[in-house]
């Protein structure tokens, strides 16, 4: 007699699992890491390697110590890592990064309950905290001795704060000038993003929603709008970070108004706040509002006209 | 607008396969339930002898059903059987004695009006053999024909691995017509659309070709979106008006008939002979020979295989139907009923259950839902038992189709807890309606 199991319906399901996805945005990851090496040197591999390893060590033992079920497999940790780490300055130092890893994966996404269930993006918000906590390293925007053709001096936009002359664009589009690990290579984040939307892990209406809302509001401010685009952690943040799932509403409305929303706040805080830049802000005030405009923008089950 | 979807491995591996009829087996199991409704009330008792197409179960009330048997040959005894809802239910068990000798009771019904057709109709034990087992004199028994504007006739086959009506389509395509003339002829309808999935080539050149006779009829091809087949989908792709929750299609002026139960139909008032045998693909990784097969109803899921070319390895999962919204049968003892399509046999590495993962809110399943529900929330809502928000997402619309949990990357049961919450629901506005 054979033993048949017995299960709801579907018995089918589809390939894509969390994994994959996960593997897909570390792919989509890797040419902005291999730019960031030729831009800023081996430092950057260094800072990334140690952000990846304590993200995964971390989130290994708080789930053994908390006795929940391993989720490592699900290659989250080490996407919260890159990701972290192209947020950090080349010069870093490595207890930094490790304390910013740490309140990454702990503060941000274990204590809330781990993967899908934190309410704002890890990396942003440990940048956010190291941008507080180690003001002077996290805006120390210098290249390491050994890298080629050094660059030296402030970040794009804290040139473009301080009314130092403008970089051209190719260098701006190619990222040889200071910034943090991941941010400067526009062109590696663009095929990286391309590389999402292709394999569908990403929808174009987010990042599109707050590129497009910085150009349109630079250019109504009088700003120049690619200049703006091209520089500060603008496509990192809007191809990277502000498509997280958990951190960003589901439905097509939904993200555009956060998309929108992380523009204008951004633009706010670059030609009016205090800061040179504010795609971080934006976006950790943006995973605030998610739940919100989640429930405003539902979408309408199709129930057809009530029956007469 | 568009209705969303998802796209499913086609896996019609058998539709090159005429149909075989397999051998009579010894003994045939025929629940007395195999439509939605009442059971049937068994007319036998053990130790009659029958003969084939004799009545063995008379349809017992409003959407119930007669009952036939398939062979000729002893009632060995009326046992009871649990069917895949749970319920008990009488079944009658009958020994064949080979012979198959037809009843005297069979002969092509005279059909002059619609009271006729609809006589007819029921006396022929036919529910809807898409899957649902609705059954079909109920859905045709239109009190005023005069709101209906067009029949749809679903071939569209959405399910993986089936492609029993797509035999129909090349095989009995003069009784699909017949069964066309017959409802233009006594229901007045003047628009017939058969819906055929695009993955079909070889039924859709069949049906056009066929279909320039008759100005009536026109042939719609469906994109092969995975549920199209789905009543609600088929109505909204064809003809573009939505079915209102808990409405039918004859409340936007639609009436929707499976192409296989059409057929049966057409030939049923041909010959007479009611539903006894049924078209089965049997497919699966673990089938030696996938085939289409002609068998008798209440054969056991055992024997049909073994006539049909036997396993290549142990099944780990056997399905009435595909793999999206099939049932799995707890043991292969249990019998082909009128509304199987087909018998799905899952290898272990087939049917090994995916592991499931946290969900990490991708919002793939809202992406996909035909009906734009949102089943992270319905689950949100279910755990949390708030019954009066599962209201308000509309759970009680979900047709269980199963595109949510099968492009959920988490492999979430998603479609079992909308079934549950369905159930809650259920208690929840009843409970409600007490307390007014």
């Amino acid at each position: 007699m054979e033993k048949l199991t017995v299960s709801v319906s579907p018995h089918f399901s589809g390939k894509r699992t969390t994994q994959n996805i996960m593997l897909d945005v570390i792919i989509a990851l890797m040419p902005a890491l291999v730019a960031s090496v030729i831009i800023f040197g081996w430092r950057s591999l260094l800072i990334t390697s140690v952000c990846v390893s304590v993200c995964v060590l971390l989130e290994f033992l708080f789930q053994k110590i908390c006795k929940r079920e391993s989720t490592l497999y699900d290659l989250s940790a080490v996407v919260t890592g890159i990701i972290l780490a192209f947020n950090l300055p080349v010069t870093i130092p490595v207890w930094q990064a490790v304390i910013g890893s740490m309140t990454a994966i702990i503060v941000v996404k274990q204590l809330f309950g781990g993967i899908g269930q934190n309410f704002a993006n890890p990396a942003v918000t440990a940048r956010i905290i190291m941008l507080v906590a180690f003001s002077n390293s996290m805006t120390a925007w210098y290249f390491p001795q050994n890298s080629v053709d050094a660059l030296s001096g402030a970040t794009p936009l804290v040139a473009d704060f301080k009314n130092v002359s403008q970089l051209p664009y190719l260098t701006l589009f190619l990222g040889n000038h200071g910034g943090c690990i991941g941010e400067t290579c526009v062109l590696a984040l663009i095929l990286g993003g391309v590389y999402l939307l292709i394999r569908k892990v990403i929808s174009w209406h987010i990042p599109v929603a707050f590129i497009g809302t910085v150009a349109i509001m630079s250019f109504l401010c009088g700003k120049d709008p690619l200049f703006q685009i091209l520089s500060g952690g603008l496509m990192l943040g809007a191809l990277f970070m502000a498509t997280d799932y958990s951190t960003s509403p589901s439905t097509k409305w939904g993200k555009i108004i956060f998309g929108i929303g992380c523009g204008l706040v951004t633009v706010l805080i670059r030609f009016w706040g205090n800061l040179p830049e504010g795609v971080s802000y934006s976006i950790l005030l943006m995973n605030i509002l998610t739940p919100y405009i989640s429930k405003l923008t539902r979408n309408k089950p199709l129930t057809g006209r009530a029956k007469s | 607008m568009k209705l969303h979807g998802t796209r499913v491995p086609h896996l019609k591996n058998t539709a090159d396969c005429i149909p075989e009829k397999i051998p009579v087996p010894q003994t045939v199991k025929i629940p007395m339930s195999m439509h939605i409704g009442i059971p049937a009330r068994v007319t036998v008792k053990t130790g009659d002898i029958v003969k084939v197409g004799q009545l063995i179960g008379e349809a017992d009330g409003f959407l119930s059903s007669n009952i036939h048997s398939s062979v000729s040959g002893k009632v060995l005894k009326i046992d009871e059987t649990t069917v895949s809802n749970g319920l008990k239910i009488p079944c009658v068990i009958i020994n064949s004695d080979g012979k198959q000798e037809l009843s005297d009771q069979i002969k092509p019904p005279e059909v002059t009006d619609f009271k006729s057709l609809i006589t007819a109709v029921k006396n022929s034990g036919v529910v809807g053999l898409g899957g649902a087992g609705f059954p079909s004199f109920a859905k045709l028994h239109v009190h005023d024909l005069s709101k209906i504007d067009a029949v749809i006739i679903n071939a569209a086959e959405c399910e993986p691995y089936i492609t029993s009506d797509t035999r129909t389509m090349l095989d009995k395509s003069d009784y699909i017509f017949d069964g066309i003339r017959i409802l233009k002829k006594y229901m007045g309808i003047k628009r017939f659309i058969i819906g055929i999935e695009k993955n079909k080539p070889q039924a859709v050149t069949e049906m056009k070709k066929l279909a320039e006779k008759d100005d009536s009829v026109e042939v719609h091809v469906l994109p092969s979106i995975y549920p199209q087949g789905g009543e609600k989908v088929l109505v909204f792709n064809t003809i573009n008006r939505i079915i209102p929750k808990g409405g039918l299609p004859i409340d936007v002026g639609a009436v929707v008939i499976n192409i296989t139960t059409l057929a049966f139909i057409g030939e049923y008032l041909k010959t007479g002979i009611p539903l006894i045998e049924k078209c089965v693909t049997v497919d699966g990784s673990a089938v030696k020979s996938p085939k289409n097969v002609i068998a008798p109803i209440g054969i056991s899921i055992r024997d049909l295989i073994e006539s049909a070319g036997g396993l290549k390895s142990e099944p780990a999962k056997v399905l009435y139907g595909g793999p999206m919204m099939g049932i799995a049968v707890p043991s292969m003892d249990e019998p082909v009923l009128k509304n199987t399509n087909a018998i799905i046999f899952m290898d272990k590495k087939e049917a090994a259950p995916p592991k499931i993962t946290p969900c990490i809110n991708c919002g793939s399943c809202l992406e996909h839902c035909p009906f734009r529900l949102d089943p992270r929330s319905i689950s949100t809502a279910y755990n949390l038992k708030q019954y009066a928000e599962l209201k308000n997402l509309c759970v009680d619309l979900c047709m269980e189709c199963g595109c949510c949990s099968y492009v959920c990357p988490a492999n979430r049961p998603l479609v079992q807890t909308n079934k549950l919450a369905k159930i809650k629901l259920r208690e929840y506005l009843g409970s409600i309606k007490e307390i007014e």
